[in-house]
């Protein structure tokens, strides 16, 4: 073999690292990135690239309300991020963020409409959390009961329940719009406010930071200290395993995607009761899909999720911030994001691997 | 072994950041003219602004420049705007949610007095932070709220584009008589092709006027209508098209967004009547004439009554008259002769008020005339019908409010899932 003429180089898996080199590693990523922003800003539109990378922070942060609109928005990305990533600890791929999430909204909105006036507020409010919890559950049930049944695929199952739940909501939105004809629900209840959450002071976003705050803590502890986060790790490290040692397989999957649709459907709820108090089929927005990278990103783990959720809105917010500020079309702002985004999954390629030349081979070879 | 390699790596991404650090000034430097050059003319613009007390217009929009829809109104707000000479702000693709609130909400808090919002979805949402900000005017078009919201600082705006619609049909009789002349078929054939959005008033509206306006010449034309249930998909608006062409249609229409439709036709070689604008780009061969709202007018009414202090109206219809109800220039290459002169000949009876679109005598609904209808023009949320729109033989459109109401489904129309 060593007569062999080698290649130039190779590549090789690397150990762990300790921490301080993967977040350098990490850290030098999003650096380049932004260097090769700036640069391509710079040659493609002639733009001053400070000026572009001010309008990206202004974009998050440039007033109070921005800082509202920012925290509101990764508090919505980073409960969908929650949701789906006990169900990825599993090695469950739930791509039906979506879907559930829709389902959740569908059942608030529903509530909403058709209870209105039949009952008192609180209980509108407390119907419109049960049904939705129950909703995103029952939609993320469906395809875990016919994985642990019959093995099915649920990475194809739980994207096709997407589309089932944009149509469904794309229907009732017909079914309940206003003015008639116009395909739109509207605002509901503008006048009586049923089933509108309560603003905590003259903040309209705080409840939901609020909520999505104790529910990144609680996913964080169920993961790392109970019995359920134990059994979905082992179940996720090796099915086998998990039932050597007695864990019931078809359980644990059904369960975890139990909790995973209903926290999906509380993003729905939230979204519908807290926020909008409207349903549209793209109310979501695709954070269902955007919520696989924040959750891959983070490594699964809901704190660090926080970091990544954010970093993810504000490049989006930035988007925005650019497309407004110097007339450039959105998609702009989109490539910039991209070009971010390539980088930081790129480094997890340096974390893992490393690159052998040739002369550095023989050594070790 | 593996402290050496990390090691290595943090210094291999020194180097490369200093190498890159060490471009970036001079990249800087060749960025600066350039720089200054773009930013001359934005100077300019802000200049008279100042003058005209720093008056800044702040506007929110469903698409960007894809959509012909939004295009429309994108054109339109920097022409006003630099005509009147104030500042503006465009946001793009704001969604019909709480995001267009956020937008109206942001724009306040960068100095914007008047906020102008384009997608009827918006209404609730600018009716909402117009409550919260009094102080600031707020424009929506296409909406229907304002003048029973009781909500002084909000406007509606619309303009009668029925009338547009109603030319833009002529035009189109006037090919399907001259391809009956020339025995493509005959006048039993005269079948026209309609691709709408939603099957809601606003479009109800433009589809009627458009035949009214087509039958006023080729008495025998009759009409399919498919309803996409979007107002921008482009390949839900090319399948419409090509299924009414499939059904035997000999001229199609439309009222959604993209450029679907007469792609299809240019394909098919049958001819088209489009909407919002030109769109001969993508037709050459097969665009006759379209109809547009101009909104150049309101915007720099609304501009202007803030600059006078003045009271926006609360409700405004555009017309023919004001200039906010064109059609574009005709592609004489396709459109049948003496189609300008017809066209302007029913202008001129529009102006003089001796001719209205929907003359009651000019249609029947299910086989007799219409002498009373009763509109649901206060849109309370309760769909119930309550202002008599037939007056002096005629139904009286955008006159009660801006927003069209016309929704009958008239005889010759025949709704096609």
């Amino acid at each position: 073999m060593n007569k062999q003429r080698s290649p130039l180089f190779h590549i090789v898996r690397r150990g762990a690292l300790p921490w301080y080199a993967t977040w350098g590693i990490r850290g030098g990523a999003v650096l380049l990135a932004l260097l090769v922003c700036g640069v391509v800003t710079m040659l493609v539109t002639g733009e001053d690239p400070f000026k572009i990378y001010l309008a990206i922070f202004n974009g998050s942060f440039g007033t109070p309300r921005k800082i509202w609109v920012l925290l509101q928005n990764i508090s919505m990305l980073l409960c969908i991020s929650l949701a789906v990533t006990p169900a990825f600890r599993m090695r469950c791929w739930n791509l039906g963020g979506e879907g559930q999430a829709l389902a959740g909204g569908l059942a608030s909105a529903a509530c909403m409409i058709l209870l209105a006036n039949k009952l008192p507020n609180w209980a509108v409010i407390l119907c419109m959390i049960v049904t939705s919890l129950l909703a995103g559950a029952i939609w993320g049930g469906i395809p875990a009961f016919f994985k642990a049944k019959w093995n099915t695929n649920e990475t194809l199952f739980t994207l096709m329940m997407n589309y089932v739940a944009t149509q469904l909501v794309a229907y009732y939105c017909v079914v309940w719009e206003s003015p008639k004809g116009s395909g739109q629900i509207g605002v509901i209840n503008p006048n009586t406010q049923i089933g509108w959450f309560p603003t905590i002071g003259s903040y309209k976003y705080l409840l939901n930071v609020i909520i999505v705050a104790f529910v990144c803590v609680g996913m964080y502890l169920y993961l790392r200290y109970s019995k359920h986060g134990y059994e979905i790790a082992v179940v996720g490290e090796s099915e086998r395993t998990a039932r050597y040692v007695g864990i019931k397989v078809d359980r644990v999957i059904i369960r975890t995607m139990l909790l995973s649709g209903a926290l999906c459907g509380l993003t729905g709820l939230l979204l519908v009761g807290s926020t909008n108090h409207t349903l549209t089929p793209n109310i979501v927005e695709g954070r269902g899909f955007t919520a696989v990278m924040v959750s891959w990103l983070a490594k699964f783990n809901p704190i660090w999720m926080v970091l990544t959720s954010f970093l993810l809105v504000f490049l989006s917010r930035g988007a925005g911030e650019i497309a407004t500020n110097f007339g450039l079309n959105q998609s702009y702002g989109d490539i910039l994001t991209g070009i971010i985004l390539f980088f930081i999954i790129g480094s997890e390629f340096f974390i893992n691997y490393r690159i052998q030349f040739r002369r550095e081979a023989g050594k070790e070879g | 072994m593996k402290k050496l390699i990390a090691l290595l790596m943090a210094m291999v991404m020194v180097v490369a950041l200093c190498a890159c650090g060490g471009n970036a000034p001079a990249q800087n430097e060749t960025a600066a003219p350039a720089q200054n050059e773009t930013a001359a003319p934005a100077d300019e613009a802000a200049a008279p602004a100042e003058e005209a007390a720093a008056l800044k217009v702040g506007f929110i929009f469903l698409h960007d420049e894809n959509s012909t829809y939004d295009l429309n109104f994108l054109n339109a707000a920097k022409e006003a705007c630099e005509n009147t000479g104030v500042d503006y702000i465009l946001k793009t693709n704001i969604p019909e949610g709480q995001e267009c609130y956020d937008a109206a909400c942001e724009l306040i808090d960068e100095g914007c007095t008047i906020i102008f919002a384009d997608s009827f979805g918006h209404e609730s949402f600018m009716l909402q932070a117009a409550k919260e900000f009094p102080e600031v005017q707020f424009c929506h078009a296409t909406g229907t709220q304002a003048h029973t919201a009781g909500v002084a600082n909000y406007h509606n705006a619309f303009a009668s584009i029925y009338e547009g619609r109603f030319l833009a049909g002529i035009a189109a009789g006037m090919k399907l008589n001259e391809m009956i002349e020339a025995g493509e078929f005959t006048a039993d054939e005269a079948k026209i092709g309609y691709v709408g959005a939603y099957p809601y008033a606003e479009v109800k509206s433009g589809y009627t006027s458009f035949f009214l306006g087509a039958r006023s010449v080729c008495p025998t034309a009759t009409m399919e209508v498919t309803f996409t249930n979007s107002w921008y998909d482009e390949a839900l608006e090319k399948e419409g098209a090509q299924k009414l062409i499939a059904n035997d249609c000999k001229l199609i229409s439309q009222h959604a967004d993209s450029m679907g439709a007469p792609t299809a036709c240019e394909d098919a070689g049958v001819p088209n009547v489009s909407y919002n604008g030109s769109t001969i780009s993508v037709a050459p061969n097969t665009f006759i004439v379209s109809s547009r709202i101009n909104w150049v007018p309101y915007m720099e009414y609304m501009i202007n009554c803030v600059k006078n202090g003045e009271e926006i109206a609360t409700d405004w219809t555009g017309t023919i008259e004001t200039g906010s109800v064109e059609l574009t220039e005709i592609n004489e290459a396709v459109a049948a002769a003496g189609t300008a002169d017809a066209i302007a000949e029913a202008e001129a009876a529009f102006k003089a008020g001796t001719l209205h679109v929907f003359d009651a005598s000019t249609f029947t609904v299910g086989g007799e005339a219409l002498t009373s209808y009763l509109a649901d023009v206060d849109d309370m949320g309760d769909f119930a019908p309550e202002t008599e729109v037939i007056l002096d033989g005629y139904f009286h459109e955008s006159e009660f409010r801006s927003a069209p109401y016309f929704d009958i489904d008239i005889d010759g129309i025949t709704i096609i899932a």
